[in-house]
């Protein structure tokens, strides 16, 4: 890790070495009987106005480290610095004012708004919280302004969340984080619960917010296609740990950890035409509260080696900016 | 010509909610031959899932009901058909698999127990010869120490493995016909191409056809030979897979493959995606004419008046459009 505390100053973002372990319970005691690895230390940079994406399959502990950055999950240890300030160690002070500059989208649409409040209280209420408009009227002015910026209309703000589909749902959600004009925003998959058509309305309006308000994201997701759509750099999360963080076009040319060339080689081209030689993994992903000794991988990996099993790789760079946590590749 | 394996001609299946009539499938015919893959493309609410429940007949009615239409299996139309004669066609001769094997297989008997029960309705074989077979059936799709696995219950299986359980449990009867309603939607990435690639070899061994019930393109272009784009309850677009992503005609088909991000020749962000605007219509009372109008770029005032036949506009390419 010491080779990647250098680049520490001047990113919006850095984690170290984030780890979240979740305790598991078993017999009539419920003692704690085991742990679950969810993030195994994880790290990296986000440089301002940047977009890095997060991908991994279920359960590689993509959406826990979303979480972690923002405290809405203790981490159990790691660092995570926002502007130079360590957020782990924030009391509930300053965690309000970290909330103002980081926010969060969430997949579910259905489940993250309140269905009791009108879209107008949804989207209003963080400029009431941290006191944002100084009157009634400039504090609707400021919701019609911010249901237009996402593409609704502003006689929605007295309708409530179950009249709007999916796609305007996401809006709404998308409204909600930009009412503190926040610097960062975690994105954890924003567009899974769309169909492509709206999938790609929303994936638009992202980009132009974030060009409009200079915003800087983590996008988590699990589709890789959207993920190389959207992102400037992307890391590739296996089991609570990041094994590759490249530029997007970097890695999608070439990736360098087999992981990696494994989970592009399976994403579906919709072209037929197009015939690809596709690396098949054998069998499902460990479970992580046992997870493979040595490198995480070993027991999928189709150029394992015997010392694989012992020996964890630690992330190094392999080419300027291509970082990549394998023992025999890059 | 020969006769397809499944005919649908004009099926319109229609439910009686407390707001009215939704017509989630309107009209729709499309066929299958032996041997063959059809992809059944659509968004949320296009119909597609009930068409392929249809075939089955695994429709509640009421709310549901045939308006309209013959499903021909074999030049034999299956709507008038009772239960009893159903039940002989489900899984002898047609086979479902669904999206969350979780909610399809029984929780409290053993995989190997469900699957040799079919084996028995279906061979007039002893439960023991028939545990024999299903260890056999989970080899076959790929299950290590399937002996052991077919005294295993649902929930000691991970979502793959269930998958492949289900697909144990269609073929054990070696269907003529497998109806696959998004089987890989709740997968990851890397297990959807396992499971993919089990279909493919099962379909090659078994010589069946296949009916895959998907909306994602990707899938659709590496797995199909023919593809029926759906759309509010209607087929706006019938092709060989080529001619699919090659020439899409419907102005929807063509917003849907511009809209997808692609892995393999993506200019990365320079490149905005195509979106379609608005969304789907309500299948309450449908305005007359396309149901695309409303969201479409090319629309002209006829568009609203009547609706577009799905006409031939090249061998095997039907559209329903009238551009």
């Amino acid at each position: 890790m010491s080779k990647m505390e250098a680049t520490k100053d001047g990113a919006l973002l850095s984690v170290r070495d984030l780890r979240k372990h979740f305790a598991v319970k078993g017999g009539i005691l419920s003692r704690v009987v085991d742990q679950v690895h969810a993030v195994d230390g994880v790290s990296f940079d986000i440089g301002a106005g940047e977009t890095l994406g997060l991908v991994g399959e279920s359960g590689c502990g993509k959406s826990t480290t979303g979480r972690c950055i923002l405290r809405l999950i203790e981490p159990s240890s790691g660092g995570i610095w926002f502007e130079g300030a360590d957020v782990t160690k924030m009391d509930a002070t300053a965690l309000r004012s970290l909330r103002r500059d980081m926010q969060i989208i969430f997949q579910d649409p259905y489940a993250s708004l309140n269905p009791r409040l009108t879209v107008g209280a949804i989207v209003g209420e963080a400029l009431t919280i941290h006191n944002l408009a100084k009157s009634r009227r400039e504090h609707e002015e400021r919701v019609v302004q911010l249901l237009e910026t996402v593409g609704l209309q502003p006689d929605h703000m007295r309708r409530f969340p179950h009249e709007f589909s999916g796609g305007q749902r996401q809006r709404i959600g998308i409204a909600r984080a930009l009412a503190v004009e926040p610097k960062l925003i975690v994105c954890d998959e924003p567009v899974s619960a769309l169909d492509v058509s709206i999938q790609a309305q929303v994936i638009n309006l992202l980009e132009d917010l974030q060009e409009q308000f200079g915003l800087t994201y983590l996008f988590i997701a699990h589709d890789l296609s959207v993920v190389e759509h959207i992102s400037t750099r992307i890391a590739v999360m296996y089991l609570g740990r990041v094994v590759e963080i490249a530029p997007a076009r970097d890695l999608y040319d070439t990736p360098l950890h087999p992981y990696s060339e494994a989970l592009l080689s399976a994403v579906p081209i919709p072209d037929p035409t197009v015939k690809r030689q596709r690396i098949m993994l054998q069998g499902d992903v460990p479970n992580p509260i046992n997870p493979p000794s040595g490198c995480h991988f070993h027991t999928r990996c189709p150029i394992a080696r015997p010392d694989c099993a012992t020996r964890v790789p630690e992330l190094r760079e392999s080419r300027p900016g291509h970082w990549v946590s394998c023992h025999y590749r890059g | 010509m020969a006769e397809p394996l499944l005919d649908i001609r004009g099926l319109k299946t229609w439910f009686k909610t407390d707001d009215g009539m939704v017509r989630a499938v309107d009209g729709v015919s499309l066929s299958i031959d032996r041997g063959e893959t059809l992809g059944v493309v659509g968004e949320s609410g296009c119909g597609k899932t009930v068409t392929a429940r249809s075939v089955l007949k695994l429709i509640d009615m009421p709310p549901g009901r045939f308006e309209a239409g013959q499903i021909l299996w074999q030049g034999r139309d299956l709507i008038p058909l009772d239960e009893a004669e159903m039940n002989k066609i489900r899984a002898r001769e047609i086979a479902i698999i669904f999206q969350e094997p979780m909610t399809s297989l029984n929780p409290v008997y053993t995989v190997g127990d469900q699957i040799a029960e079919v084996i028995e309705l279906h061979q007039k074989l002893s439960r023991k010869q028939a545990m024999v077979g299903a260890a056999d059936m989970l080899k076959l799709v790929n299950i290590p120490n399937p002996e052991r696995r077919v005294h295993d219950y649902p929930h000691q299986f991970s979502g793959g493995m269930r998958q492949r359980v289900m697909i144990a449990m269609a073929l054990s009867c070696q269907p003529k016909l497998l109806i696959a309603d998004e089987p890989t939607t709740a997968l990851d990435v890397t297990i959807q191409a396992q499971i993919l690639e089990l279909m493919q070899e099962m379909k090659e061994r078994f010589g069946m056809a296949i009916m895959l019930i998907t909306h994602a393109m990707g899938v659709v272009a590496e797995t199909t030979q023919r593809v029926v784009v759906m759309y509010a309850g209607k087929v706006v677009e019938e092709a060989p897979v080529e001619a699919l992503f090659g020439d899409p005609r419907h102005p929807y088909t063509q917003g849907l493959i511009r809209s997808i991000p692609r892995v393999d020749r993506s200019a990365g962000r320079q490149a905005r995606l195509e979106s379609i605007p608005g969304t789907v219509p309500s299948l309450l009372d449908p305005p007359p004419g396309c149901r695309f109008a409303a969201r479409c770029k090319y629309v002209m005032p006829a568009c609203t008046q009547a609706i577009p036949p799905l006409k031939e506009v090249a061998p095997g390419h039907k559209v329903a459009c009238i551009l």
